[in-house]
């Protein structure tokens, strides 16, 4: 069935289009008279103010290594985030311990971790794959570089981001 | 000893003509062309305002150096030609464009006189008229760039343009022919005289004693009050302002009357194959066009560089640059107002925009244009 | 100075006007009247009659030739620009205009202000807007309202004519 829409009738004065402009007009000369005294709030300018403070616990920013309370590293080498890396932005290079070391039982060790920030999607998954808690996502976000060499992450940037975390690893408990 | 015969050489009349006027018109020059820039500046920081955000804030203090910026980006760009394009009329359609808006200034008077030298380039009898028909020949810029770009949007550009401008132009003509019935005269500097002595043409609120018919007390200066001619004249006036206004917006193509460039429907309008300096001229030249066109407006209607209770330049040189910025003040103004509606109003239809054209304007200027005169014959008798 | 004024002025006209049918594409002998028409308001006004010279350019390159422009854009006239040059008509053409000119040359010559000085133009004081309007509107106010009744007929005419139905 068809539905008659009633325009609506306009009066001469409307049909003008002057209420309407100047009712325009009135409007934005109020925002231009109240952002110009200050008294809107805009938008945060970024490099000068940044809402670190505000973020979340659970803020999923670079990833990162992290060594325990020993300054020892957590990383075995195991190539499991290597393996799950979405975009393979994970090189990993083992090397092993010597069989007589004290750490003979840890097996391996990272000789080489590279994260290529260019192609890392800051997914999470190598920190939830991760066995021994060594792989954390950091709360860093704006990772920039002029070249694509400085985008990779090695091993020694990873740790001065990730810094020192606490908490029980088993891998390095003797008694275990 | 040897300083003197030079300057007496200076002081002779057609010297001295040449090199105040040379002078005249680099000062000019130079003041228009930052306005240009600043408008730019002043366009992104006040939309920004309306819209509740900051605008340009990180060259310069408050991005005032931005316009530099601007500058800078547009020369370093590459100049591309593209293929099948006309080159001789698209190279020469961007100066095309913004020649006119510059030559109008020549015929409006910045200021009353400094040091006994009248602030006006040209002091020509018919500079109105010059006003007219220089700002005619701006649109040989949008079409020949429309035309010549062998593009299909560009070319719709052209084509609303052209037709936009002669519909426009009637209404604006018609619609200041009420001002020089007043005035009796088509000197700009004559208007702004008129203007000193009987108030401004929107505002008649005050008048200079012992000038004219209006000699209602023997005190000298300036006085407030209205008389029953002022108050009758004043709505032809009021009229002739707003059509002139409105016309003035088609003019210059800014919003409500952008159709020429309309972004959502022709991409960029006649300037869409340009690029670098080329088009930086086109978008100057769109606000050099807008001050002129503001020039126009203030000369006209506003007062010119008058205002009420301050002498002119021949109280002395003080007085003679007070008068040079009030003139430009009430451009910056105008401006303003312009920058102001482009961001409330949206965008006319094309048939709507060519309607209030023809329909409206016109037969309002022209029906404008028989009230004038049937006041002045009514005051006169 | 004027007169190396008029001679540029006269030249410039001269060639735009030449290059209006020398040109083969439309919209450059469109451009090449524009040209033609402001030189020559150039030329009206190193006569000192600004008025003249200033509307000039205000109906005539503001105005009539936009129009032109206007329609030679929308008709977009290839074919003219690949017409070959046709001989005989150009040795015609140029036959009709040298008698031409040799005609208005006797002409001219024949006439009383050929040899005497044209009178310098009296100085009123008043702008020649004013001169017109007075003139228009005294002396010759008959004939200029009758111009105005026929330029209003015309216009009847051409919006009859151009309506879309005629029924």
């Amino acid at each position: 069935m068809a539905t008659i829409v009633q325009r609506p009738q306009l009066s001469l004065l409307e049909r003008s289009y002057f209420p309407a402009i100047l009712g325009g007009l009135w409007i934005t000369i109020k925002h231009f008279i109240k952002t110009l005294f200050g008294q809107t709030k805009v938008t945060m300018q970024y490099p000068e103010q940044k809402w670190d403070s505000a973020l979340p616990e659970w803020y999923r920013g670079a990833p990162t290594l992290v060594k325990d309370e020993h300054d020892r590293e957590r990383c075995v080498a195991c190539q499991l985030c290597e393996f799950i890396c979405p975009p393979r932005a994970i090189t990993i290079k083992p090397a092993e311990f010597p069989s007589n070391g004290p750490w003979a039982k840890v097996e391996k060790y990272p000789e080489k971790f590279d994260i290529d920030m260019i192609r890392c999607i800051y997914c999470g998954l190598c920190e939830e794959v991760c066995p021994e808690q060594a792989i954390f996502l950091r709360k860093d976000y704006s990772i920039t570089g002029l070249t694509r060499a400085e985008m990779v992450h090695d091993k020694e940037k990873l740790y001065e981001l990730g810094g020192v975390r606490h908490g029980l690893v088993n891998k390095w408990n003797e008694k275990k | 000893m040897s300083l003197m015969p030079s300057l007496d050489l200076f002081l002779q009349p057609e010297i001295f003509l040449v090199w105040t006027s040379a002078l005249k018109t680099f000062v000019i020059l130079g003041v228009v062309l930052t306005m240009v820039a600043y408008s730019v500046w002043a366009e992104r920081k006040v939309s920004a305002f309306i819209q509740d955000r900051i605008g340009p804030n990180r060259v310069g203090w408050a991005g005032l150096i931005q316009p530099v910026a601007d500058g800078v980006k547009l020369l370093l760009k590459e100049n591309f030609v593209p293929g099948g394009v006309n080159k001789f009329f698209f190279s020469i359609a961007p100066s095309l464009a913004m020649i006119p808006s510059i030559l109008v200034l020549a015929v409006l008077p910045f200021g009353s006189s400094l040091f006994g030298v009248p602030m006006v380039i040209a002091n020509l009898d018919i500079g109105v008229l010059w006003v007219f028909a220089v700002s005619s020949l701006g649109v040989y810029g949008i079409v020949l760039a429309g035309w010549a770009s062998n593009s299909k949007y560009p070319f719709l550009g052209g084509i609303r343009s052209s037709s936009q401008m002669i519909s426009y132009e009637l209404s604006l003509g018609l619609s200041v022919v009420p001002v020089f019935m007043i005035t009796g005269t088509l000197n700009l500097g004559e208007i702004v005289q008129y203007q000193v002595d009987n108030g401004w043409m929107v505002f008649p609120a005050w008048f200079q004693t012992g000038a004219g018919l209006r000699d209602m007390t023997t005190e000298s200066g300036s006085m407030f009050g209205l008389d029953l001619g002022k108050t009758l004249l004043w709505i032809p006036m009021m009229i002739s302002f707003v059509v002139f206004i409105i016309a003035m917006f088609a003019e210059t193509n800014r919003i409500p009357f952008d159709l020429p460039e309309a972004e959502q429907e022709l991409v960029g309008g006649y300037h869409t194959e340009y690029s670098s300096m080329r088009f930086a001229l086109f978008f100057l030249g769109e606000y050099a066009a807008m001050i002129a066109g503001s020039g126009v407006i203030v000369t006209l209607f506003l007062g010119g560089w008058s205002l009420p209770f301050v002498p002119d330049g021949s109280q002395g040189w003080f007085w003679g640059l007070v008068n040079i910025g009030t003139f430009f003040a009430k451009i910056a103004a105008i401006i303003f107002f312009f920058l102001w509606v482009r961001w409330t109003l949206p965008r006319f239809r094309f048939d709507q925009l060519m309607k209030l054209g023809w329909y409206v304007f016109f037969e309002v200027a022209l029906i404008n244009i028989f009230l004038t005169a049937g006041i002045l014959a009514y005051l006169q008798s | 100075m004027l007169t190396i004024l008029f001679w540029a002025f006269s030249v410039l006209m001269l060639a735009a006007a030449i290059a209006v049918v020398v040109f083969r594409n439309p919209v450059n002998s469109a451009m090449s009247l524009v040209l033609s028409f402001l030189a020559l308001a150039a030329l009206f006004i190193t006569l000192d009659a600004f008025f003249i010279g200033i509307i000039q350019v205000l109906v005539y390159a503001g105005a009539v030739m936009v129009l032109f422009l206007f329609i030679i854009m929308l008709l977009d006239l290839k074919a003219e620009t690949r017409r070959r040059l046709n001989i005989a008509a150009l040795a015609g053409g140029l036959a009709v205009l040298g008698g031409f000119a040799v005609l208005i040359t006797q002409i001219i010559k024949s006439l009383p202000s050929s040899t005497d000085h044209f009178p310098t133009l009296a100085r009123t004081g008043y702008s020649d807007g004013y001169e017109i309007g007075m003139t228009l509107f005294t002396d010759f106010n008959l004939p200029f309202q009758i111009i105005g009744v026929l330029l209003l007929v015309s216009t009847v005419g051409v919006v009859t004519l151009s309506r879309r139905s005629l029924r």
